[in-house]
């Protein structure tokens, strides 16, 4: 296995599963299960143990790794030299899985959905485009920019609405833009971090190719679980493009003045996504936009840029939901985390954490008092409703 | 279902009760050198009503039954010899009370040292903890239960001595309560003036019952904290040194370290003297006592102050300190371990030597770390070896020269901390044997049918 030469230097001292400060557990699968085998030092030991002979392959050991949401909060936080390699060494494992055929149903049917119909909801690429059916959205062909909108931002009703308010965004600015529609193939991250390494491969080589055959240089991600496999991924494969996440673009725009957001007073809080912050090293363009917006009062929750709690949506999670359920799910707590600030929206800036987050106010009742909404949903309100 | 499983299950709840082979796997070892033993069932509790319906389990079907925190003593003390339950007690970590006039704080029995030391800085600025040196994961009750060390020992003793109350579950399933708390809602003393019983539980690493809340005193926080390093090239200064410095009264926490790599820290013995203060007068009036402490040995040329960057202050001045942890990866192998004796300071020069060969005979890179304990009364001092856990080699000697140690500590007149099984049953062969009998008493009076934690404090 990669890395395998790594696992023995686990301390298992558990900072790997804190805040910077300490004051909370910070690790998503930990939060929930509490048992120390589902923090970061115990997967490390466990994957040893199981390398060495001294356990099996079972449906435990599967969920100890497939309930790893590869949020990076162990990489932040780790005492020890080689935090960089940890979710790596967590996606190494679960490729070993995958090679030896023993997988969580969840996640070969997964798998088997990307493969047979290239994205996880089985339904036909010609949908892909439909969220984009009532707006002047033009078909890729040589624009300044690719818009990727994504398995999630084509398929799922929470995640096209997102993408429809961040297409209205660039199409008030004027930018230039196409979107691939039916066209648009799956960016793979979830494939490659659920461990299905040759399948990622093949999907990574396709776009590239697809890419450059369409003259592709710029591309504009609305999900940040994509803005990581183009920029982070992809040049492994040759696929060397300027790839922005959406928010970077939006914020670039209103601080050119080529945006001037309406008024919009409300009390909000921001959930940092991991792809998007400790995976893409961007905490503040979304910040930036939220402060452009008259009237939006920012309340940073407790735990926020690198001690963020992930929505428990990361590393396939969102598809395989092993993470999700009782009380402790990384999301519930996440918006009850979100309560306390008093905002009345909690805002995000990934289709994923929308549709997490969103579910986990239904399920905690708090319907009453809060509301999520994309970055690009509440810029594009705060044009529409002035 | 196993019927364990079944009856652990309802107390709990299916989510926190385990026999699967990872947690048996997991569970059954620590990040120190002894052997593993894997326990039946891993339960995690969260009340104490749970905790008591578990023990009264463990106690009808003799399953033995090992409270845990983060399991960080890298000594074994929570490997469950005889199988049986372990309860991860870290579900139970609420600060449930702090009394800021009276300056003392009741957790729950597994609530980190980190979360504590988190929650005071930000709503008790004006309060602190003896913070240890351990992993912030490492629990407030399983800090003193062993008696830890932390910060405030230069100043108050050992971190046990700043109990201010217990609440404990006894072998039998009953819950009683230890100092002032047990006659009101007030946890200010954990004994004195009435006879202190937390004795019967402080040190026996669960073997007479599980702490299921701990009250701790609290003490000023002051508004500045700075650091200085007295360095030495001979081991037989450091006694002298260090009383002068503890005459002072002005030292927060005194430790001393010596290491063979990096080769800036070679041959030097530094002592290191943190200080603190609620203004730059009285930082500089305290700094400016403890360097005419130690004129003489200045004069002498015995030794001198160092320059401390802010890279290297900032690393000192770290609560808890990380880079203590980082000494598990020097060899890149992911461990160490070492031997904590609580010797009078007077032995320093004896422990560095005998440090020093051992690493030679042994072949074991080294760190040498003491802490100044009440004052100079004792300290306590580390012979630590990092080991690389995938070279059984390395392993086998870093065993056989803790174990070297471990012997001459004891040859020396020292106490072992956090005695690993081996080293309770030789303190217990070496100790007067009224004493080893009165603790036989303890415990078969307490623990008659020896479920608690079998295995510590047994072989009398």
């Amino acid at each position: 296995m990669k890395y395998a030469e790594i696992l023995h230097r686990c301390f298992r001292c558990g900072y790997c599963k804190f805040t910077l400060d300490y004051e909370n557990f910070n690790c998503p699968p930990y939060r929930k299960y509490r048992f120390d085998t589902f923090a970061p030092g115990g997967r490390m030991w466990l994957i040893r143990a199981w390398l060495n002979g001294e356990i099996e392959n079972s449906e435990r050991f599967q969920e100890i790794l497939y309930s790893c949401a590869t949020c990076g909060n162990c990489v932040e936080h780790c005492a020890f030299t080689f935090r960089e390699n940890l979710v790596d060494i967590f996606i190494a494992a679960r490729e070993e899985l995958v090679n030896g055929g023993r997988i969580p149903p969840s996640v070969r049917d997964y798998f088997k959905a990307i493969s047979i119909h290239g994205n996880p909801y089985n339904l036909p690429a010609a949908q892909r485009s439909s969220w984009a059916a009532d707006l002047p959205v033009q078909s890729y062909d040589g624009q300044e920019y690719l818009l990727y909108i994504g398995c999630v931002g084509s398929y799922d009703e929470r995640g096209r609405k997102i993408a429809q308010a961040v297409s209205r965004n660039l199409i008030r600015a004027g930018i230039s833009f196409g979107i691939l529609g039916e066209r648009e193939p799956c960016d793979g991250n979830e494939v490659r971090v659920l461990g299905e390494a040759g399948l990622f491969e093949y999907l990574a080589e396709n776009n590239i190719a697809l890419f450059r055959q369409l003259g592709v240089r710029k591309i504009i991600t609305l999900d940040p679980h994509a803005f990581n496999a183009f920029r982070k991924e992809y040049p492994a494969f040759g696929g060397d493009f300027e790839v922005l996440h959406y928010s970077q673009v939006l914020s670039r725009l209103i601080e050119s003045g080529e945006l001037k957001p309406g008024d919009f007073p409300v009390r909000v809080t921001f959930h940092d996504a991991c792809y998007l912050g400790r995976h893409g090293g961007e905490y503040e363009a979304p910040r930036r936009i939220l402060r452009a917006i008259p009237g939006v009062e920012l309340v940073e929750m407790r735990q926020n840029r690198e001690n963020a709690l992930c929505c428990g949506g990361g590393g396939g999670n969102f598809f395989t939901d092993i993470l999700g359920g009782e009380g402790d799910s990384p999301s519930r707590i996440r918006v009850r985390q979100a309560v306390e600030t008093g905002a009345e929206i909690l805002v995000v800036s990934c289709p994923q954490c929308a549709k997490m987050l969103e579910d986990a106010i239904k399920a905690e009742g708090l319907d009453d008092k809060l509301v999520i909404r994309d970055v690009g949903e509440l810029l594009d309100a705060s044009f529409r409703e002035n | 279902m196993d019927r364990i499983v079944q009856a652990l299950v309802e107390i709990v709840g299916t989510p926190y009760v385990s026999d699967s082979a990872e947690e048996r796997y997991f569970y059954g070892r620590d990040p120190g050198l002894m052997p593993a033993h894997a326990p039946d069932y891993v339960v995690l509790p969260r009340s104490v009503e749970e905790i008591q319906a578990i023990v009264r389990l463990a106690g009808r079907e003799k399953i033995a039954l090992v409270p845990m925190g983060a399991g960080m003593s890298l000594s074994g003390l929570v490997i469950p010899q005889r199988g049986g339950i372990v309860l991860d007690m870290k579900r139970m970590d609420r600060i449930l009370k702090v009394n800021e006039a009276a300056r003392y704080v009741v957790v729950e029995g597994g609530t980190s040292t980190g979360k504590l030391h988190a929650h005071l800085n930000r709503y008790y600025p004006r309060l602190r903890f003896s913070t240890p040196d351990s992993p912030a994961a490492a629990t407030v009750a399983a800090n003193v239960m062993i008696h830890g060390q932390g910060r405030l020992t230069q100043q108050q003793g050992f971190n046990s001595d700043m109990v201010s109350g217990l609440e404990v579950v006894l072998p039998s399933g009953e819950l009683c309560r230890i100092g002032s708390c047990a006659l009101s809602d007030d946890w200010f003393s954990k004994g004195p003036p009435l006879p202190d019983l937390s004795g019967l539980f402080l040190g026996w690493f669960g073997a007479t019952g599980i702490l299921t809340k701990v009250g701790i005193k609290l003490y000023p926080r002051k508004k500045m904290r700075d650091v200085e390093i007295f360095i030495t090239d001979s081991p037989d200064f450091v006694p002298g040194i260090l009383y002068e410095l503890t005459h002072t009264e002005m030292a927060e926490d005194i430790n001393i370290f010596a290491q063979p790599l990096p080769l800036i820290f070679s041959g030097n013995h530094h002592i290191v003297i943190y200080f603190t203060g609620d203004s730059a007068e009285e930082m500089e009036l305290k700094k400016r006592i403890l360097f005419h402490a130690l004129d003489g040995f200045i004069r002498n040329k015995d030794g001198g102050f160092m320059t401390v960057g802010e890279g290297m202050k900032k690393t000192l001045l770290d609560m808890p300190q990380r880079s203590a942890t980082t000494f598990a990866d020097v060899t890149k192998g992911g461990g160490f371990e070492y031997s904590g004796p609580i010797v009078p300071i007077d032995r320093y020069p004896g422990c560095s030597r005998k440090l020093d060969e051992l690493a030679v005979k042994y072949d074991l890179k080294y760190h040498a770390t003491a802490r100044i304990i009440d004052k100079g009364h004792a300290m306590m001092f580390a012979f630590s070896f990092t080991f690389n856990r995938a070279d059984e080699d390395m392993l086998n000697r870093t065993r056989m020269a803790l174990s070297e140690a471990s012997e001459y500590a004891l040859s020396i007149g020292g106490l072992f901390w956090k005695p690993t099984l081996d080293e309770q049953r030789i303190a217990l062969e070496k100790m007067d044997p009224q004493t080893a009998r009165l603790m036989k008493r303890i415990k078969e009076e307490l623990d008659p049918q020896g479920i608690m934690n079998p295995g510590n404090w047994e072989g009398i």
